[in-house]
Order: C-alpha cells, then sequence, then structure tokens
C-alpha cells in the first residue's frame, strides 16, 4: 500500500516539475498545486498507511488506542492545504494582474525589468545592446 | 506563559489588524503603526535584556507539555534577531510617514507591513519546525502584497518572478518537514536535536538535510537560488525594498544557523565544506553582479547576496569565534543595507532618479546626505572603524583560525571589490557634476523628517557598533556559545526529567 502511494506520489511530483519547467504561467501555476499536493501526500504517509482505527480517545480511556491512526500528519496536511489555497488563489489573482498589465503570460516575456540600466557616459557601450523583440 | 515572550508576536498581529480597521483613514493609520512599531521595537529590547546570556526563555502554547504542543523558545541569538528587528520596523515606519505616497496607504501598506513583521518574529522565536513553516509562509504572503503595491507593470514582473521561485521553495521545506516526521515521530526543534543524531538511516537525514538547505538556502537567497532577489527588489517601493532587505533574506540565514547547529549540528562532517563553498559562491557571484550594475537598487541588491555570504561562514566553519562573527555580521548588515536602501530613497528624492548616469552633484547639493551615505556605505565594505570592520574582522579571523584559507581569502577580495562598488556610487551620484538639471521640488517639513531621521539614528547606530564594539561582540559571543550548547536548550524546551523519559514516541 505504501509502496503504491508513494510510486503515485514520484508520478505527480514528475508531472508538477514538467509542468513547472513551462514557459506558460499558467501550467507553472498548475504545476505548483501539483507540487504542494505531493509534498501533502508525503507528510500524509510519514503517519503511516495501514488499516488502523479512527484516533478517537474511548470514553473513559486515558489514551489513544494501540492501533489508532496518527492524528497529527492529518492536522499538518490540514494546514499545508490551507496554506497552499492561500498561495494558490493570490498567484492566480497576479498573473490575471500581469496578462492585464503586461498583455503575456509567457515568461519569456517577462524581460522588461531586465533591460540593461542606465550606464554613465563614461562606461556606457559604444554600440548599445539590442533588445529582443 | 510570560507576556514579555508573545509581545513580539501579538503586537505587530494587534497594530495590522488595528491598521486595517483604520484603512479610510490614512493618517491614524500611520500613527497606529509607528506606535505599534515602537512598541515592538521596546517590547523585544526587554526581552534582550531578560534573555542574553541566560538560558533560553520557553514558553508552551496552551500549556500542551513540550513536545507535543507548540513552544515559543527565545534565546540570546533569537533575541538578538527580534530586537533588531523591532528597532528596524520603528526605522522604517518612520520613513514611511516622509516617503509614502498616501495611495500606498489606501492599499493596505500598513496591515501588509505589520503582518510581514508577525511572520518575521515569529520565525526568529518558534521552536517547532512545522511552526517555522507556517510563519515563513506569514511572511511570504504579506510580502508578496507588499512587493506589488503599486501595481506598476515592473512590480507585477517582478512579483510574478518573485511569487513563482518562493513557492517552490516552500514546497521543498515543506516535503522536508514530512519525511522529516516520518523518521523522527517528532517536529519539535529540541526534541530533534535529540532524536535526529539516534536514527539509524543516517543517509536519510543527510537527503532531509540537503532538502531543508535548499528551502532556507532560496529564503536566505544563497547561490545558486539567488534568482528571485535581483529580479524582485529593484522593482519595489524604497521603504519596502528595505524593509525586505533588512528581514526577509535574514530569516532564511537564521533558520540554517539555527537548524544546521541544533538539528544537524552533529554532522559537521558532510554539511560543513558544502556550506563553505555555498557561503564562498554566494559572495563572489554577489558582489560581481554589483559590479556590473549602474542601477542603486540594483547595486544594493546584489549586495544582499554578497553580504549572505560572510553570514554562513559561521555556521560551516562552526566554531564559536565563527558563529560569533557572524551574530555580529547580521546585526551590522541589517542596521546598515536598510539604511543604504533608505538613502536609495532619498538620493531618489533628491536626484531625482535611482539611474547613476542620471545622477549628479548630490555632494554639492545636499552634503549632508553625501556623508550620511559614506557612513553605512564604507561601513558595509569594511572599513575601521565603522561596525562592517568588526564584523569581517571577526569572520576572517575564524576562517585564518580554522584554516580555512580559501574563505578568508574569498572574504577578504570581496571586501574589496564591495568598496569598489560604493565608490561607484559615490562618485557618480554624488561627485561628478549633475548631467541633466532639473528642478527639485524642496520636501516640506514632514516629510524631510520622515526621510532623514531614521537615516541618521541608523547611521549613529553604525558608528555606535564600529566605536564602542564591546557590549555588541560580548552579546553575540554569548549567542554562539548559546547556540553550540545543545543541551541547555534541550533541557530549557524538554524539561531535565522528560528528556530522560520521552524515548517512545516515534511513531
Amino acid at each position: 500500500m505504501e509502496i503504491a502511494v508513494a510510486l503515485a506520489t514520484g508520478i505527480v511530483t514528475g508531472c508538477s516539475v514538467y509542468l513547472v519547467l513551462s514557459r506558460h504561467l499558467i501550467r507553472v501555476a498548475i504545476g505548483f498545486v501539483l507540487f504542494s499536493t505531493a509534498a501533502n501526500i508525503a507528510i500524509f504517509l510519514s503517519g503511516r498507511l495501514g488499516p488502523m482505527a479512527p484516533p478517537v480517545v474511548e470514553a473513559g480511556a486515558g489514551a489513544l488506542a494501540a492501533d489508532a491512526a496518527n492524528p497529527l500528519p492529518q492536522a499538518l496536511v490540514l494546514t499545508a492545504i490551507v496554506i497552499g489555497f492561500g498561495l494558490v488563489a493570490f498567484t492566480l489573482v497576479l498573473l490575471l494582474k500581469g496578462f492585464i498589465r503586461l498583455g503575456t503570460v509567457d515568461a519569456d516575456d517577462l524581460r522588461e525589468t531586465d533591460r540593461p540600466d542606465n550606464a554613465p557616459a563614461a562606461v556606457r557601450p559604444a554600440e548599445p545592446r539590442r533588445e529582443a523583440a | 506563559m510570560q507576556p514579555l515572550l508573545a509581545s513580539p508576536l501579538l503586537i505587530p498581529l494587534a497594530t495590522a489588524a488595528m491598521t486595517a480597521l483604520l484603512w479610510s483613514r490614512p493618517v491614524a493609520q500611520r500613527v497606529a503603526s509607528v506606535a505599534g512599531a515602537a512598541a515592538l521595537s521596546i517590547a523585544t529590547i526587554l526581552l534582550l535584556l531578560e534573555v542574553a546570556g541566560g538560558p533560553p526563555l520557553v514558553g508552551r502554547m496552551g500549556n500542551w507539555p513540550a513536545p507535543f504542543g507548540i513552544v515559543l523558545v527565545v534565546d540570546t541569538f533569537s533575541a538578538i534577531m527580534l530586537a533588531i528587528a523591532g528597532l528596524k520596523a520603528l526605522a522604517v515606519a518612520v520613513y514611511i510617514l516622509g516617503s509614502g505616497r498616501a495611495s500606498r496607504d489606501r492599499r493596505g501598506l500598513h496591515p501588509l507591513f505589520h503582518g510581514l513583521l508577525f511572520g518575521v518574529c515569529g520565525a526568529f522565536a518558534t521552536g517547532d519546525l512545522f511552526n517555522l513553516y507556517v510563519w515563513f509562509e506569514v511572511m511570504l504572503i504579506a510580502s508578496f502584497g507588499l512587493l506589488v503595491l503599486d501595481g506598476t507593470r515592473d512590480q507585477v514582473e517582478g512579483g510574478i518572478k518573485y511569487v513563482a521561485l518562493n513557492l517552490i521553495g516552500t514546497s521543498f521545506f515543506l516535503i522536508a518537514v514530512g519525511l522529516l516526521y516520518g523518521l523522527t515521530g517528532t517536529l519539535n526543534l529540541a526534541d530533534l536535536a535529540r532524536t535526529v543524531p539516534t536514527v539509524g538511516n543516517q543517509g536519510a537525514v543527510a537527503a532531509i538535510g540537503l532538502l531543508i538547505l535548499v528551502a532556507f538556502g532560496a529564503k536566505a537567497a544563497v547561490f545558486p537560488l539567488f534568482s528571485w532577489l535581483p529580479a524582485a527588489y529593484h522593482t519595489a517601493s524604497m521603504p519596502v525594498a528595505a524593509i525586505f532587505a533588512a528581514l526577509l533574506t535574514k530569516v532564511g540565514v537564521y533558520a540554517i544557523i539555527r537548524v544546521f547547529t541544533l538539528v544537524f549540528g552533529y554532522d559537521t562532517g558532510f554539511f560543513g565544506p558544502m556550506l563553505t563553498v555555498v557561503a564562498m559562491a554566494t559572495m563572489v557571484t554577489g558582489v560581481l553582479g554589483a559590479a556590473a550594475h549602474y542601477d542603486v537598487r540594483r547595486i544594493l541588491s546584489f549586495h544582499i547576496i554578497s553580504q549572505i555570504g560572510y553570514m554562513l561562514v559561521g555556521v560551516a566553519l562552526m566554531t564559536p569565534l565563527a558563529l560569533a562573527g557572524s551574530i555580529l555580521y547580521i546585526v551590522h548588515h541589517i542596521v546598515v543595507k536598510a539604511n543604504l536602501f533608505l538613502i536609495a530613497g532619498a538620493i531618489k528624492r533628491e536626484g531625482g532618479s535611482f539611474a547613476l548616469g542620471r545622477l549628479g552633484g548630490l555632494w554639492a547639493a545636499k552634503p549632508l546626505l553625501g556623508l550620511m551615505f559614506l557612513i553605512p556605505a564604507l561601513s558595509l565594505a569594511g572599513l575601521p572603524p565603522l561596525s562592517g570592520f568588526w564584523g569581517k574582522l571577526a569572520v576572517i579571523r575564524a576562517g585564518l583560525e580554522a584554516e580555512a584559507w580559501l574563505l578568508a581569502g574569498v572574504a577578504l577580495i570581496v571586501g574589496l571589490l564591495t568598496l569598489f562598488s560604493m565608490v561607484k556610487i559615490w562618485n557618480e551620484a554624488f561627485w561628478k557634476p549633475q548631467p541633466n538639471p532639473h528642478p527639485v521640488i524642496p520636501l516640506g517639513r514632514m516629510a524631510r523628517f520622515g526621510t532623514y531621521a531614521p537615516i541618521a539614528v541608523l547611521c549613529v547606530l553604525t558608528m555606535t557598533i564600529g566605536l564602542w564594539t564591546e557590549p555588541f561582540a560580548a552579546l553575540s559571543v554569548a549567542a554562539a556559545e548559546g547556540l553550540l550548547d545543545h543541551d541547555a536548550y534541550i533541557a530549557a524546551v524538554l524539561g531535565p526529567v522528560q528528556a530522560a523519559t520521552l524515548t517512545e514516541t516515534t511513531p
């Protein structure tokens, strides 16, 4: 069971890396969603899988049963999902804003802020470097 | 739970809420912001006085016993970082009075600013790895908002790059946290320090250590993970860039130092050489990047990267002197670097541009500004008797004592190249005649006070650290000894009894 889930996590991670390396920024955002999902599954796996009792303390008992599931990773994953959701929501809004302001979602076109500085006359190269169209 | 311990978290949170409530009243918002920053500054200094040199102060959230609940742990190192963060917060809050366009107040500058401080202080104070992740995210989301505050084309473009690269970095951290929990069954830093050396599968531990190094390294902008920093910082408005330069990367450095002394500190043979190479490459690439640029903001951005290298020397060599040098260096750097960004803002207001080609003649027009630029600039380059000299001296001397000749040599040469960049700004912006004179709008009284008061105070602080180094050096040495004294940290968090009995927490 753990092997299967671990393999699936690996495949999801691979897909996310492929998407993140794309030039299309929406694909990058989807890749990030997949990447954080893979991370969440990895945390969930760290609590071990298996046929376990729900992590609920029985009435009268002082502690969890020995075969109870580990509730901590679930709490961690829940936190991580909420945070990831917020980050993705912000990213999508930023990309929309970028599309409105810059007119592109292609990473290759995002080089306006990388243009050469306004160098002093003494050190300016004779032929100004031509910008890529 | 001491109230003093929680105050660095509660004050920024309360201030953020307060300024958000006062959204439509800019004046009240500014007053609340400065008052909150002043309160934070006082609280953190009181905390430093309480903690300095003694055992770590521990607060158990919700009174859960240590490895099960979240703990706040403030030792001398954390307290120093908190105090300097509080000081920076106050300086930038006052600076915003002078330089802030009114439109920024209406876009949530103040709530986001204090939200950022909330995340930064939380990261400095926490004693739990997952909690550290949460604080990173608090800080990150606030910094996203701050970066694209004006919504200009440049900011949106820089923001996209910044967001994309930082999201990947935090995901690495999350994966590392999950794997570490799977291996040890705990995420409390003190408990990890106890259990990690006893884990059978040391190969997995090393892999997790590398994942964490990548995640924190991306935050700290070390080589080769720094590319988000020069892509984004020069697009931010100056008060925002100053607080970013002062605190964001330093949280990454703090996390590296904390985790790689406390949790992975037993394995210096593996991580030491790696961190040494990273430190050297970071110093060199940063300073060369700065040498190639002719925009004040970009030069300063690249210098942040270069200086991060010096801060890693301590954790790379893991000797008390090297760690103390790194801590002194961080204190000096936070004071000086944020000040340089504030001065860059002042240069823009007085000279009309950030581009060195269009600046000039500022020494004749504003001699006081020139003087206030020279102090932090020469301090950054490490000239005696300014603060940077002592930081560099301690770091390089530690390198020589540890016989890391290459590291010490690189640190020296990078210092020289830093001087080159600073002199370049001086020559172009202050000394050469103004190439295209244009009318300068004189600043109002409030704007002048807001712009120059923080710069002057930070200049005085730089001089103080330089001329009266003794207390600062003693504090750094105490912090370094605290970092290397794992047993005291573990005992303070887990308690001496629990340290012996809690051996079966692994799932």
